[in-house]
C-alpha cells in the first residue's frame, strides 16, 4: 500500500491490476411482430400504452405463441458467432415483481438456451482478439417505466408504458475474455456490426435497441481466479461504455490498493457525472425461480433447420472487407472503413457495379459523401442526387471532363435537391477547358500578365510557380486541370 | 423435510405477502406436506426416462411473423387501478 494509491492513474492501476471484463449485450429483433402476441414490434412514437393486447399487458387466460422469425433471427445470430445449435431449447419464467412486466415474470431462456459456446474474433491495436460467446437465447423486452418529477428521490409515482413489452429481445452472453476498455469496445463495435448485416437488429444505443451491460472484476496479473465482480449498467453509446469502464477500474483498484474489498453490486454509469453510482435495489441477491414456461412446447430444431438458416446468413462484414481488398484491390484501412455500416458497403459495392473505379467510389463516400450525409442528416439513398447521380458524377471527374473542386462544389448543390451532373455541366459549361490550343493561349497571357512571378520561378524561387498555376486556374472559371497547367507553364519556362 | 420459517418469510417476500406469525406457521406447515410429497416422488427411478417439462408432445409451436390487432389504449387501461393520463400509474419505482 502506499501513500499514492488513493489517487493513482488508470495506467497505474493497469500496472498492478488487470481488469477481467465481460458484457451481456441485449439486442431487439427487427420483426414485424413481438415475441409472443401479433402488436407490431416497432413501438418508437406510439402512443403510450397503444401498441398492446391481452397476452402483452399480461390479462388472465391468454396464451403466448412464439414468432417463429424471432426464433430463426437468434439462430441467425448465433451462426454468424460460431455458435452450436442445441437440437432441443425450450422457454422459462423468470420471476420477479416489476411493474415493467405485468404477469410478474419475464419469458426468457434458462439451462437450455437456442445457442452456446461461440466466439468473436477482431483486432486492437494490432493484435488479435478472442472473445468466447457463452450463449445467444432468446425472451421478451419489458415495458418502459418513467417518473415523475426531476428528482427521482422525491418522486411519488412511476407511470409505466406497456408498448414496448414483449417485443422480441435476443441476450448475448460473452465470456469475461475482455482485458481493456478498447477491447470491449471493439467487441461491441464488431458485435453491433455483425447484427446490422445480418438485418436482425438496428443497432441503436441511443434509443436502447442494441443495449450493453458491463461485468468487470481486477485481479492481480498472472492470476487465473476471478476477484469480485461489479455489474455496470445504464451506458447508452460506445464511448459511455469505455469511460464507464476506465472509471470503474481505476475507482476498483484504488480500493483494492488501500486494502479495502469490492462490494458485489451493480452500479448506473452516470453520463453527466462521468462516475457510476451503486444502484441500491440489488442489496439482496436475485431469486429469479426459473422454471419451464408451461405455455410453451419446447423447440426441437433439426440440422435442415439450422441448415436453411445457415444457407440464408447473409456476407459478414468481415468476410465482405475481406473480399474488398481481393476483388477491389482497396486497402485494409478503405476497406475496414467502407464495410463500417452496412448502408455505405452497399453504396460502395453499388457504385463499382455502375462502372466507377473502386478507389475513387471509397474516396468519395468516405469523404465529402460522409460528410454531407451528416450534416444533411439524409443517407445517400434518400438523398436527391441517389447513387445513380454520385455514380455519375464521379464519372465526369474519373473521364476528366470536370475537376474535383467542380465535383465537390456540384455534389454539395446536387446532394438534397437532385438533378443530373451530366447535364448541368453542359449547361452552365462547367466542362474542364481541355483543349490544348485553348489552355496554350490562356498560358501565355498569363505568363504575359506576370512578368515578376516569371522572374522569381526563373531566379530559383519554386513556389512563384504557384501563382502562375493560380493564375490561369482563375482565367478558366476553375475549370482546368491543376496538373495539366503546371506541366504547360513548365515547358513553357524552360530554359 | 422440514421447511423453516425463515424460507417461508423469504417465499412470502418474493411473492409480495405480508404474512403474521400465525400464517407463517400455517404456510409452513402447508408446504412442508406438499414437499414431503414431492420428497416420495423422488423415490421413483426415473433413471430410464428423459427429463420434460411438456407431456403434450408438440414442438416448434410457432405463429408466423404476422401483425394483428391491438387493443386501444382506453381499454388497454380499462382495468387499470390507477391511471395518469394513457398511462398505468404505479408507487414510485427507485432504481
Amino acid at each position: 500500500m502506499t501513500a499514492t494509491s488513493a489517487v493513482s492513474t488508470l495506467d497505474q492501476v493497469m500496472e498492478r491490476w488487470e481488469p477481467v471484463i465481460g458484457l451481456e449485450v441485449h439486442g431487439q429483433l427487427l420483426t414485424q411482430s413481438k415475441m409472443f402476441c401479433g402488436c407490431s414490434a416497432d413501438y418508437i412514437g406510439s402512443p403510450p400504452n397503444s401498441n398492446t393486447c391481452p397476452v402483452c399487458l399480461g390479462l388472465p387466460g391468454v396464451l403466448p405463441v412464439m414468432n417463429r422469425v424471432a426464433v430463426e433471427y437468434t439462430v441467425r445470430s448465433a451462426l454468424a458467432l460460431n455458435c452450436e445449435i442445441p437440437e432441443r431449447s425450450k422457454f422459462d419464467r423468470k420471476n420477479y415483481f416489476y411493474p415493467d412486466l405485468p404477469k410478474g415474470y419475464q419469458i426468457s431462456q434458462w439451462d437450455m438456451p437456442l445457442s452456446l459456446n461461440g466466439h468473436l474474433t477482431f483486432t486492437v491495436d494490432g493484435a488479435e482478439v478472442r472473445c468466447g460467446i457463452t450463449r445467444v437465447h432468446l425472451e421478451e423486452d419489458t415495458g418502459t417505466l418513467q417518473h415523475a418529477g426531476d428528482i427521482l428521490q422525491q418522486a411519488r409515482s412511476s407511470v409505466v408504458d406497456l408498448n414496448r413489452a414483449g417485443v422480441p429481445l435476443m441476450e448475448i452472453v460473452g465470456e469475461p475474455d475482455l482485458r481493456t476498455p478498447a477491447q470491449a469496445r471493439e467487441y461491441l463495435v464488431r458485435l453491433r456490426q455483425i447484427l446490422v448485416y445480418i438485418g436482425v437488429n438496428d443497432g441503436n444505443l441511443e434509443q436502447g435497441s442494441f443495449r450493453c451491460d458491463a461485468n468487470i472484476s481486477l485481479r492481480k496479473h498472472g492470476e487465473t481466479g476471478l476477484g469480485v465482480k461489479v455489474e455496470v449498467k445504464n451506458m447508452n453509446s460506445f464511448r459511455a461504455v469505455h469511460r464507464a469502464l476506465e472509471y470503474e477500474i481505476v475507482r476498483q483498484g484504488r480500493l483494492l490498493d488501500q486494502g479495502q474489498t469490492i462490494a458485489q453490486e451493480t452500479r448506473g454509469w452516470v453520463e453527466a457525472k462521468g462516475a457510476t453510482i451503486s444502484q441500491r435495489s440489488k442489496e439482496y441477491a436475485h431469486d429469479y425461480r426459473y422454471f419451464p414456461e408451461p405455455d410453451l412446447p419446447p423447440l426441437h430444431l433439426n440440422a435442415e433447420f439450422v441448415d436453411r438458416v445457415r444457407a440464408a446468413l447473409p456476407e459478414l462484414p468481415q468476410q465482405l472487407a475481406e473480399r474488398l481488398q481481393r476483388e477491389n484491390g482497396l486497402s485494409a484501412y478503405d476497406a475496414a472503413t467502407v464495410t463500417a455500416e452496412r448502408e455505405d458497403a452497399r453504396a460502395f459495392e453499388s457504385l463499382v457495379a455502375a462502372g466507377v473505379p473502386a478507389k475513387a467510389a471509397a474516396n468519395w463516400l468516405m469523404g465529402e459523401v460522409a460528410r454531407l450525409a451528416r450534416e444533411s442528416r439524409t443517407p445517400l439513398p434518400g438523398s436527391g442526387l441517389g447513387l445513380e447521380g454520385l455514380a455519375s458524377l464521379i464519372k465526369l471527374v474519373e473521364a476528366g471532363t470536370i475537376n474535383g473542386s467542380t465535383a465537390k462544389e456540384l455534389l454539395e448543390e446536387l446532394y438534397l435537391a437532385g438533378g443530373d451532373p451530366a447535364a448541368v455541366v453542359e449547361e452552365r459549361g462547367l466542362g474542364q477547358v481541355s483543349d490544348q490550343a485553348e489552355l496554350e493561349r490562356l498560358v501565355d497571357a498569363v505568363l504575359a500578365e506576370n512578368p515578376a512571378a516569371v522572374a522569381d520561378f526563373q531566379g530559383g524561387k519554386e513556389q512563384a510557380l504557384q501563382r502562375l498555376v493560380g493564375g490561369v486556374m482563375k482565367a478558366t472559371r476553375g475549370r482546368a486541370d491543376a496538373r495539366v497547367v503546371t506541366g504547360l507553364l513548365r515547358d513553357r519556362l524552360a530554359p | 423435510m422440514t421447511l423453516a420459517r425463515d424460507q417461508v418469510t423469504h417465499v412470502a417476500m418474493l411473492a409480495r405477502l405480508g404474512l403474521s406469525d400465525e400464517e407463517v406457521e400455517r404456510y409452513r406447515q402447508q408446504l412442508d406436506a406438499i414437499l414431503s410429497h414431492v420428497d416420495r416422488l423422488q423415490q421413483v427411478d426415473t433413471s430410464q426416462v428423459g427429463e420434460t417439462a411438456q407431456v403434450g408432445g408438440l414442438v416448434n409451436a410457432w405463429r408466423e411473423d404476422v401483425r394483428g390487432e391491438c387493443l386501444p389504449a382506453e381499454k388497454a387501461l380499462a382495468n387499470a387501478p390507477k391511471r395518469r393520463g394513457d398511462h398505468f400509474e404505479v408507487g414510485a419505482i427507485q432504481e
